[in-house]
C-alpha cells in the first residue's frame, strides 16, 4: 500500500461521506446519523495515514519533506482539514445537517487533486527557496484558515436556502436561521485568525529567503484582498449590525476570493508562487 | 454641529472604513492583472499606446507606490487613528469602572441573574471566595439596596481591538521606516573577487556598504534528478581590507552584517576555471582564474598550467582536463572532478591541484531597519487578535439585602462569548447549591 494508493480512497470515502450525510439531508435517515460520522473519521484517519505515508515516503527517496510544497499536497492538506474542522462543528453544535453543505467541499478538493491533469501528484524535491520551516508554517496555517472558510461557505449558503424557502419541510429540518448565522460568524473569524497567521508567516518566510517581507506579488495581493474582504465582513456585523442574509453572501463572496488567490492565481496570472502550478 | 466635528465624524465613522477597505481590494486587483514595473515600451505592445498613456498618467505600472494608492492606504491610517482616539476612553471607562455603583433594578435586568431567598448569613462569602479563588478582582460597598460585591474577570481584554488597530499602524510605521531609511540591492561577485558597493534594485545606482565583500567560493548541488539542491557561497566580510568574518550563506540563510542582509539569490557559470595549487613543501597555496584553454603561470614558481578540456552536462560542468608543466618536468594533463584535490607527487610535481567551474554569485542586498518594526505589529497583531475573539470582559455582582432574612440576588454580565460565561456562571451557582443544601 502505498500513499497514492490511500488518497487515492480517500476521495471515494469524501465521495460517500457526502452521500450519507445528503442523505441525512434529504431522506430523513435518522438511522444513518452515527454511520455517516463513524465513517467520516476514518476516512479522516486513511487520509491521515495516506498523509502520513506521504512524508515518509519522501524520506525513503531521501529528499524528505513535509507534504505541504505543491498543489497537490496542499490540495490534499485543504481537503483534511475541512474534514478535520466539520467534525469538530459538528461535536460542538450537535447537528449533522451541516455535513451535506461541507463534506462535499472536501470531496471535490480531492477529486480535483486526484484527477485534474493541471497537478502533478508526484513527490518532488525542493528547490533552495522552498527549504524553510516558515513555507510549513506558512502552508499549514493559510490552508486551516481556507478550510475555515470553506465551511463558512458552505454554511452561508445553508442559509441562504433556508432564508429563501421558508416553508420547505425539507428545511425545516436545518438548524434555526440564527443558529446558522452564528455557526458562520464563528467559523468565519476562526478563518480570518488562521488566514491573519498565514499572511504573517508568508512574509516572514519572504523575508528569510529575498529580504523583503512584502512584494505585492499577486498572490500576495490576492491573499490580502481576501484578508479585507472578511475583515470588512466582521467589521459590517460588529459596528454595522449587519447578520443573516448579508453575511450569507460576504461568506460566499469570501470563498470565491479564496478560490481565486489559492486556484486562480497560480493558473490565470504569474508570480512568485507560480511553484504551485506543477 | 460645527464643522471639525463633522470633519472628526467622517473620519472616525466605520462607513468610511468599510470604503476604504473596499477601495483598497478592488483596486489592488489591478496591479494582479497587468503586470507591474515594466517598461513603457512593454505596455504600449501589450496594450496599445493610448492605453498605455492611460496607464502611465494613474501610475498603474507602480500603482502600489501610486499617490493614489498611498492615499487610500493614509486614509486608512487616518480612519485608525480617529477612531481609536474617538472611542478608546470609552472603552478604558469601561474598565476602569467602579462596578459597585449599580442600582438593584440595572442588576435585575442583567442578561443572567439568579435569586437565592432566605440564604445563610456565610453564603456571599463563600461565593465571594470561591470568585477570588477563581482570579476574581473584587470590589466591595455599602449602598442601600444592601451591600454589592462586585468582581470582575479580563476588564483589559476590552482593549484587545485596540492591539489590532494600533498593529496595523506599526507594520505601516515599519513599512515608513523601511522605505526612507532602507535599501534594495543586489550585485554579482565572480569566485575570489570582492565589491565595496551593490546596485539599487530600481535604479541600478551604485550603493556603498562602507566594507567590503569577497565571494571566495560558489557551490550549487543537485538532485539526482538534475534539480538544484542548495547554492552555497562563502563570503568574507573586510573592513580596511582586515578579514572580520566569513559565513557561508544559502537561500533561507542569510548573513547579517551592519544592518545588511546578504541573500543568496542566483548566479552566473563562467566559461573560465579556478585552479588551486597547495605546495606540499612550503604548504603555500594560490588560486588562479584560467580562461578556457589559455596559459597561466605561477609567477616567482616555474609553474604553467591551464585548462585543455572539460565535459559539461547542461551548462554545468562536470569533469575537466587540466595540464601543468614546469621547466624541469614533462607536462601532466589529468582529468579531474570538480573540486577534488589530485596529489602530483608521482609525477614529479611537489604541489596538489584542484579544479573547479568559475561561477558569480548573485547576491540581494537588503537593509531595512523598519523589519523589527513590522514583526512587532505582525506580533501585536496575533495577540489583539487572539484577544479580541477569545477573551471577554466578564462580571459578576452579589447583592446581599438583610431584611428579615438575607437575600442574595446574583447577576452577571459579558460582552462576549456568552456561552462560555453562561457556563461559569451556572458553575458557580452549582457550587453553592451544593454547599447550601
Ligand atoms: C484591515 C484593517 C482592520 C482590521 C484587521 C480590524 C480588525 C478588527 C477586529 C479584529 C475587531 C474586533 C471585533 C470584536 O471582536 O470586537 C475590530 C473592531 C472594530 N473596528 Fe476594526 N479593523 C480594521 C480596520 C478598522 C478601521 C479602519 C476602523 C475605522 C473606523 C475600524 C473600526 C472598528 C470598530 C469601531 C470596531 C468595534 C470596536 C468595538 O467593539 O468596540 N477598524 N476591528
Amino acid at each position: 500500500m502505498d500513499s497514492s494508493q490511500l488518497l487515492g480512497i480517500t476521495t471515494f470515502t469524501y465521495l460517500f461521506s457526502t452521500l450519507l450525510y445528503v442523505a441525512i439531508f434529504v431522506f430523513k435517515a435518522e438511522r444513518l446519523e452515527k454511520a455517516a460520522t463513524a465513517f467520516t473519521v476514518i476516512a479522516l484517519l486513511i487520509q491521515t495515514a495516506g498523509i502520513a505515508l506521504r512524508w515518509v515516503e519522501s524520506y525513503q527517496m531521501g529528499i524528505g519533506h513535509a507534504p505541504l510544497t505543491n498543489m497537490y499536497e496542499s490540495v490534499v492538506f485543504f481537503a483534511w482539514t475541512i474534514i478535520a474542522l466539520y467534525l469538530i462543528i459538528e461535536w460542538k453544535f450537535k447537528t449533522r445537517m451541516i455535513g451535506a453543505f461541507a463534506v462535499p467541499f472536501a470531496f471535490l478538493a480531492m477529486a480535483y487533486a486526484s484527477f485534474s491533469t493541471d497537478i502533478s501528484k508526484s513527490i518532488s524535491p525542493l528547490v533552495p527557496a522552498l527549504q524553510s520551516n516558515w513555507l510549513i508554517a506558512h502552508v499549514v496555517t493559510c490552508f486551516i484558515g481556507y478550510a475555515a472558510f470553506a465551511v463558512a461557505a458552505g454554511l452561508g449558503a445553508m442559509y441562504l436556502l433556508k432564508d429563501k424557502s421558508g416553508n420547505n419541510s425539507l428545511l425545516e429540518r436545518l438548524p434555526p436561521l440564527k443558529v446558522i448565522d452564528d455557526i458562520t460568524h464563528k467559523t468565519m473569524v476562526f478563518g480570518f485568525i488562521w488566514l491573519s497567521a498565514g499572511i504573517i508567516t508568508g512574509a516572514v518566510w519572504a523575508n528569510s529567503a529575498w529580504g523583503t517581507y512584502w512584494s505585492w506579488d499577486p498572490k500576495e495581493t490576492w491573499s490580502l484582498i481576501t484578508w479585507f474582504i472578511y475583515a470588512l465582513t466582521l467589521h459590517a456585523r460588529y459596528t454595522r449590525g449587519w447578520d443573516g442574509t448579508r453575511i450569507a453572501w460576504l461568506a460566499l463572496i469570501g470563498f470565491i476570493s479564496v478560490i481565486f488567490t489559492y486556484y486562480g492565481v497560480n493558473f490565470l496570472l504569474s508570480g512568485l508562487h507560480s511553484y504551485g502550478s506543477n | 454641529m460645527n464643522n471639525r466635528s463633522q470633519v472628526w465624524k467622517f473620519f472616525s465613522s466605520v462607513q468610511l472604513a468599510i470604503f476604504t477597505l473596499s477601495a483598497i481590494s478592488l483596486t489592488s486587483i489591478i496591479g494582479t492583472i497587468v503586470p507591474q514595473d515594466r517598461s513603457f515600451a512593454f505596455y504600449v505592445e501589450e496594450y496599445g499606446e493610448v492605453t498605455a498613456r492611460f496607464f502611465q498618467v494613474l501610475d498603474i505600472p507602480d500603482m502600489y507606490t501610486s499617490w493614489w494608492f498611498l492615499t487610500l492606504l493614509g486614509l486608512l491610517s487616518a480612519n485608525l487613528i480617529v477612531c481609536s482616539i474617538d472611542r478608546f476612553p470609552l472603552a478604558w471607562k469601561q474598565v476602569t469602572l467602579d462596578q459597585t455603583s449599580l442600582s438593584k433594578d440595572r442588576l435585575e435586568k442583567m442578561a443572567y441573574t439568579h435569586v437565592i431567598r432566605n440564604a445563610s448569613s456565610t453564603l456571599a462569602t463563600t461565593l465571594e471566595n470561591a470568585l477570588k479563588k477563581g482570579g476574581w478582582k473584587i470590589a466591595k460597598k455599602e449602598t442601600k439596596d444592601g451591600v454589592i460585591t462586585a468582581a470582575q474577570k479580563y476588564g483589559w481584554s476590552r482593549t484587545g481591538v485596540y492591539i489590532v488597530h494600533a498593529s496595523i499602524l506599526v507594520i505601516f510605521a515599519g513599512a515608513i521606516v523601511g522605505h526612507f531609511f532602507g535599501f534594495k540591492g543586489s550585485v554579482l561577485i565572480p569566485e575570489t573577487k570582492d565589491t565595496d558597493k551593490v546596485y539599487a534594485s530600481k535604479t541600478q545606482a551604485p550603493l556603498a556598504l562602507g566594507f567590503t565583500v569577497r565571494c571566495d567560493k560558489f557551490d550549487i548541488e543537485f538532485y539526482d534528478n538534475g534539480m538544484p539542491k542548495e547554492y552555497t557561497s562563502r563570503l568574507t566580510v573586510l573592513e580596511n581590507g582586515k578579514e572580520v568574518l566569513v559565513k557561508d550563506i544559502e537561500v533561507n540563510h542569510p548573513l547579517q552584517y551592519r544592518g545588511m542582509t546578504f541573500y543568496q539569490s542566483s548566479y552566473e557559470g563562467y566559461r573560465d576555471f579556478l585552479i588551486t595549487l597547495t605546495s606540499t613543501t612550503d604548504k603555500s597555496t594560490k588560486t588562479f582564474i584560467a580562461p578556457f584553454q589559455q596559459q597561466i603561470k605561477w609567477e616567482g614558481k616555474d609553474i604553467t598550467m591551464g585548462i585543455v578540456n572539460a565535459e559539461a552536462l547542461r551548462d554545468r560542468v562536470v569533469r575537466m582536463k587540466v595540464w601543468i608543466k614546469s621547466s624541469q618536468n614533462q607536462p601532466i594533463t589529468i582529468m579531474v572532478d570538480p573540486q577534488k584535490p589530485y596529489s602530483l607527487e608521482e609525477n614529479g610535481l611537489p604541489y596538489t591541484v584542484s579544479v573547479k567551474q568559475m561561477y558569480a554569485t548573485g547576491l540581494q542586498v537588503a537593509k531595512d531597519p523598519g523589519v523589527v518594526l513590522v514583526y512587532i505589529g505582525c506580533f501585536l497583531m496575533m495577540v489583539g487578535l487572539y484577544i479580541a475573539f477569545f477573551m471577554s470582559h466578564r462580571r459578576i455582582w452579589i447583592l446581599t439585602s438583610t431584611g428579615e432574612s438575607t437575600d442574595l440576588l446574583i447577576a452577571g454580565t459579558t460582552n462576549k462569548n456568552k456561552l462560555g460565561f453562561e457556563k461559569t456562571f451556572t458553575e458557580l451557582l452549582q457550587s453553592i447549591t451544593n454547599t447550601n443544601g
